[in-house]
């Protein structure tokens, strides 16, 4: 009950409340347009929470990852552009639908669907997450560095592409994360004598490289691309037959993106490609999946934004992120200060329902974002790259510098974003670089303290059990792709 | 057309190795890999009582042999199945690429503002915008808002420059 209260509390919030209202309206207009998201969206807005508290700050970049889960489907039925990776399952079906003159009857069953996934997800962090921090109230620092490689491991199997690159990828972000003085000796790594990397390479220019100006990029190489956007009268709302059609859909997906949204990977993509298949699977007409069938946009979307709350789950419980957009969020926390993990549950509980709560508030608003302003919202698609791209430049360079206030910084931004285009263009994703980066200092400063409380003994390793189930877990992950290849 | 890409093709499979995208990108990835292992070496050794469970150095060492290995691998995968490689890169690739380039040395030398005004006006007219005032909206109404904004709202000082110099009255 008391729980319950606190969840309550941004509704009592002025401050709160217009942090969610314009959080959601600009996690919407980032979904909407092809290129950005709620990644790139989370980490060009993360200069700006400097001025608001941490509690108003980590609200308004959930509500930006919720809203701009969503928003990708929008430009998915009407221009079959995912505006958001997320989305891509979406146009398989919400496009020949809108074709067939029901553009708003696809964007309303986007709709339902995607705020019920969001809101069944908000449910599954309320009860998982204390659940999990006091499950970590177990670990150590061996247990949290097999920990940290399962993640990585994970991400590797599931995530999106090849399972080798992607490890290449994530092995290239925790390199990252060792340039600069080592934290535990203070002694020199890959600085070569300048100094402004051995404070290491910050967060937000690896990302906003990595998405924003790699995308920019990509945008250079495909100027010719012309959208045709399907004209939209109305959103509106599933009818009776179409709920019986689709709610046993919903919630399957739903409980799918929670699940997938746990695991550390790509969240909210590979959830709703395993959701769209699953409700192909279940379907009565299976047939019509590809045509415009209404199963296809419900099961895809209500996992996707499943995803989003059960990506929150491990980042809150364990500081482990589940998603890229997570790992945006939990450079949040950690430059506020706040420091995700069992205490965090125990010391401010108050904080950690707000959370929850404004999540709750950012899948209602979305809602009516979405019934209401989704012709509006189609609109942006149709601002032209030339115009766009230029703009976004700028506010990536301005938000990348006033961070440190250091036009390294800024170079930094544009070196990654060229080689997150490269690494987009050989097939690499770049989302494990970033998991990789947040990992790094954790998966090396517990591989160390584990070693000093082992007295160097690596087989010491082995005598936890919460280690080897980890690590069995891990190499169950690593070895999955392999056996589903020769099945 | 359709000739000319099969054709094109077919002359792409049959490049030597060495210049196939596969063994190029595997390439570069082992050399710089290569190198940044040989920097390890020189990286300053702890004594042990101060060694906090490994050296300094065997951490990244470790991260470079792994990404070293995994690359050998991809390499000899992609033997067996090639990549699948988008179109050749466009003219506006490269004239985007080469914006960052005069980005860098504009703001390094001339000023901070001007080097992305000079950018913005560079890009969107190399893209296709020909209309002067989107040009100037994007190449100065823009960078203004957003220059006073950071400047403003989140106090920041922007590094000196020609420009910036008149704007904080240096």
């Amino acid at each position: 009950m008391e729980n319950l209260l606190l969840m309550m509390a941004p509704l009592f919030s002025s401050k709160l409340l217009i942090v969610l209202f314009f959080g959601t309206l600009f996690g919407l207009i980032l979904g909407v347009l092809p290129g950005l998201g709620p990644t790139t969206g989370g980490a060009l807005i993360l200069p700006f929470t400097m001025t608001l508290d941490p509690l108003s700050a980590i609200v308004l970049l959930t509500s930006i990852y919720c809203a701009g889960t969503y928003g990708g489907a929008i430009t998915a039925i009407l221009i079959n552009t995912p505006g958001t990776p997320a989305a891509a399952a979406t146009c398989l079906d919400g496009y020949p639908l809108a074709q067939k003159g029901e553009a708003g009857r696809a964007l309303g069953m986007a709709t339902v669907s995607s705020a019920v996934g969001g809101i069944f997800s908000v449910i599954i962090l309320v009860f998982f997450a204390p659940m999990l921090a006091k499950l970590a109230y177990e670990f150590g620092q061996p247990e949290y560095f097999a920990l940290a490689i399962f993640g990585l491991t994970m991400l590797a199997s599931i995530g999106e592409g090849s399972p080798i690159k992607n490890l290449i990828a994530g092995a290239f972000g925790i390199f990252i994360s060792t340039i600069g003085k080592d934290f535990m000796t203070s002694i020199d790594r890959f600085t070569y004598g300048i100094n402004e990397l051995s404070e290491g390479i910050g967060f937000i220019p690896v990302v906003v490289g990595l998405f924003a100006i790699s995308e920019m990029l990509t945008q250079s190489t495909s100027l010719d691309q012309v959208f045709k956007r399907i004209a939209l009268k109305a959103v509106k709302l599933p009818s009776l037959n179409d709920y019986k059609l689709t709610w046993k859909t919903i919630l399957r997906s739903s409980g799918i993106g929670s699940f997938i949204g746990v695991l550390p990977a790509e969240g909210g993509t590979v959830a709703s490609l395993i959701g769209y298949s699953e409700a192909k699977r279940f379907s009565k007409k299976p047939e019509e999946f590809g045509k415009g069938s209404i199963e296809g946009i419900a099961g895809a979307e209500a996992a996707n934004n499943a995803a989003t709350g059960g990506a929150m789950v491990p980042t809150l419980a364990l500081g482990i992120p589940g998603s890229a957009t997570t790992a945006v969020i939990l450079t949040g926390l950690i430059i506020h200060g706040v420091r995700p993990g069992p205490d965090l549950f125990r010391e401010q509980p108050e904080f950690l329902y707000g959370i929850f709560g404004a999540m709750l508030i950012s899948n209602v608003l979305f809602f009516l974002f979405g019934f209401f302003g989704a012709k509006i919202f189609a609109r942006i698609t149709l601002v032209p790259n030339k115009i766009l791209w230029p703009m976004i430049f700028a506010v990536s360079v301005c938000g990348t510098y006033s961070l440190s206030q250091s036009i390294i910084d800024v170079w930094i931004m544009l070196f990654f974003g060229v080689i997150g285009f490269f690494m987009r263009r050989y097939g690499f994703s770049v989302v494990p670089v970033i998991i990789g980066l947040i990992l790094g200092e954790l998966v090396e400063g517990t591989l160390r303290q584990s070693l000093v409380i082992f007295d160097g003994n690596w087989l010491m390793f082995l005598s936890r059990p919460i280690v080897i189930t980890f690590f069995i877990l891990s190499i169950i992950a690593l070895t999955f792709p392999l056996l589903k290849k020769k099945k | 057309m359709n000739n000319v890409q099969i054709k094109k093709r077919a002359n792409k499979s049959s490049l030597p190795f060495f210049l196939k995208e596969e063994f190029k990108v595997s390439f570069i990835i082992i050399f710089v890999s290569t190198i940044l292992l040989i920097t390890t070496f020189t990286f300053d050794i702890v004594p042990p009582i101060l060694n906090r469970g490994i050296q300094p150095a065997t951490f990244p060492k470790a991260l470079l042999v792994l990404i070293i290995s995994l690359t050998l691998i991809v390499y000899y995968l992609s033997t067996k199945k090639p990549w699948k490689l988008e179109k050749k890169l466009p003219k506006t690739f490269y004239l985007t690429l080469l914006s960052f380039v005069l980005f860098v040395i504009i703001s390094k030398t001339l000023d901070f503002f001007l080097a992305i005004s000079l950018l913005s006006v560079f890009v969107s007219y190399f893209w296709g915008e020909k209309r002067i005032f989107y040009l100037l909206l994007v190449s100065i109404v823009f960078p203004i808002i957003v220059f006073i904004f950071f400047e403003t709202i989140l106090g920041l000082r922007f590094p000196p420059g020609i420009i910036t110099n008149i704007y904080y009255q240096v």
